[in-house]
């Protein structure tokens, strides 16, 4: 049987966590090519519905990256992400969403080798959680599906 | 002028709907006079057999309330949808899934083993879970198919408008019923009978900076009648929900529950509302923003209350 490739959406901050991963790309450094990166201006500017929206259709994890507390280029946008992620990751866990999914972390932009481990570490957490494929199994056996 | 026919039906809901209709008090005989009731359960003895022997299109309207949860609403909603020129999504339920569809947090077999064998008040020693068929001797009763999670009524059949609330209010029904019977309808797949701003908009409370290190639950505090009521620590949906209700719920001092759903261009108005509750809570160490949002009970169910079907996620994930 193939190993399973999970699908990883990256949120990175411009300032620090996307530089990060420039530097760990300059540096060689070796992840697995199952992350996906999309670029903000600050993790600030991460709206929930970003991460429902990946996991809704077709992401199986969810990577979050900015800039180190107290080193946000619009001072406080990484505080705005690290609460609302608090409480986000408290509704997702009433959707069936398992914590390993969706994570945060800071990466500033002279951690290139954090992150490549953050990504090889995640790749495989959600490796192991297997396929998030929500859409496939909620309303599966109804009729109105079958219709 | 031929008389309108017009027929109301409710399917997975609570019957509100239906009050919300005879709550425009005196029009509900203007409506009358313009309309002929050709199906209302709740108020007329029709029967589905009746319905099955009309014209197709034959309805010129029908208001549907309702999610659907089994096979008997989804049966109404596509005979309904036959029948009728014009359907209308008629309240939250119908729209997106409303209160019924947060079951939706919850897998079918933990629904029907939490009312049929472990809800207190359950006396169940055969441990009898209800069936589809029954058979006794040489009859067979059948009972509409449970499906494993509530949808809303457009992801069933196609609807041509959609008038949320819960229930609507009743001006609001009456405005849509003017429009009816003038013939002018606005484009198919509109909203009817909301505005298109926010409800802070028409909230007249004063509205400071948005700062809260606490948050309580309605019976916890009684808040004052001047100011804005998330600035007070009650979780209010208004930030993210769309206007048009007058403000009724602040009016009477309680917080909006979200129920005529997300404003224009919002996609999902649970999550929205993550957004909009995360950026004012006034504690700058992680940790103790962290404690402030643990004390927030059942978020989820709160923030989805009313929007689950039309949500990103739809549900909980079923394993």
């Amino acid at each position: 049987m193939d190993v399973f490739e999970p699908k990883i959406i990256g949120f990175l901050c411009n300032w620090c966590s996307y530089a990060g991963a420039d530097l760990a790309g300059v540096s060689r450094l070796q992840y697995p090519p199952n992350f996906r990166a999309i670029r903000l201006m600050c993790t600030g500017r991460i709206d929930p519905t970003f991460v429902f929206k990946a996991l809704a259709e077709g992401a199986d994890g969810v990577l979050i990256a900015g800039c180190h507390p107290g080193d946000c280029h619009y001072t406080e946008g990484n505080l705005n992400a690290a609460r609302r992620y608090h409480l986000m990751m408290k509704v997702l866990e009433d959707f069936g969403v398992e914590r390993g999914r969706v994570r945060l972390e800071w990466i500033s932009a002279a951690e290139g080798p954090l992150f490549a481990k953050v990504i090889r570490d995640f790749t495989e957490i959600v490796r192991a959680l297997g396929p998030f494929n929500q859409a496939a199994e909620s309303g599966a056996g109804d009729t109105v599906c079958a219709s | 002028m031929r008389k309108l026919r017009l027929a109301s039906y409710w399917a997975s809901a609570c019957g509100g709907c239906d009050v919300a209709i005879l709550d425009t008090n005196e029009h509900i005989l203007d409506i009358a006079a313009v309309a002929d009731i050709v199906f209302w359960p709740v108020a007329v003895d029709f029967k589905y057999s009746d319905v099955e022997a009309y014209d197709d299109r034959s309805i010129d309207v029908c208001l549907f309330h309702g999610a659907v949860r089994n096979s008997e609403n989804e049966h109404l909603a596509r005979l309904l949808r036959q029948k009728s020129e014009v359907l209308v999504a008629f309240g939250s339920c119908a729209v997106s899934g409303g209160i019924p569809a947060l079951a939706n947090f919850k897998r079918r077999e933990d629904i029907l083993n939490r009312v049929y064998r472990e809800s207190p008040s359950t006396e169940n020693p055969e441990s009898v879970l209800p069936q589809p068929h029954f058979t006794a001797g040489d009859i067979t009763l059948d009972l509409p198919d449970f499906y494993r999670r509530v949808y809303a009524l457009d992801d069933i059949v196609p609807v041509d408008y959609y008038l949320p609330g819960c229930p609507p209010t009743p001006e609001r029904i009456w405005e849509v019923f003017e429009v009816i019977v003038s013939g002018q309808l606005p484009p198919a797949g509109s909203t009817v009978g909301v505005a298109d701003h926010s409800l802070c908009h028409e909230c007249s409370r004063v509205k400071k900076e948005k700062k809260v290190k606490t948050f309580y639950r309605p019976h916890e505090i009684i808040p004052d009648r001047e100011n804005c009521l998330l600035e007070q620590g009650l979780i209010c949906l208004g930030p993210v929900t769309r206007g048009g209700c007058g403000a009724r719920c602040i009016a009477a001092n309680m917080a909006c529950r979200g129920c005529y759903g997300p404003m224009p261009g919002i996609i999902d108005q649970g999550a929205k509302f993550i957004s909009t509750l995360g950026s004012i809570i006034d504690e700058d160490r992680v940790e103790d923003a962290g404690a402030v949002i643990d004390r927030i009970v059942d978020p989820a169910g709160t923030f989805f209350r009313f929007s689950m079907a039309k949500s990103l996620l739809k549900g909980a994930r079923q394993p």
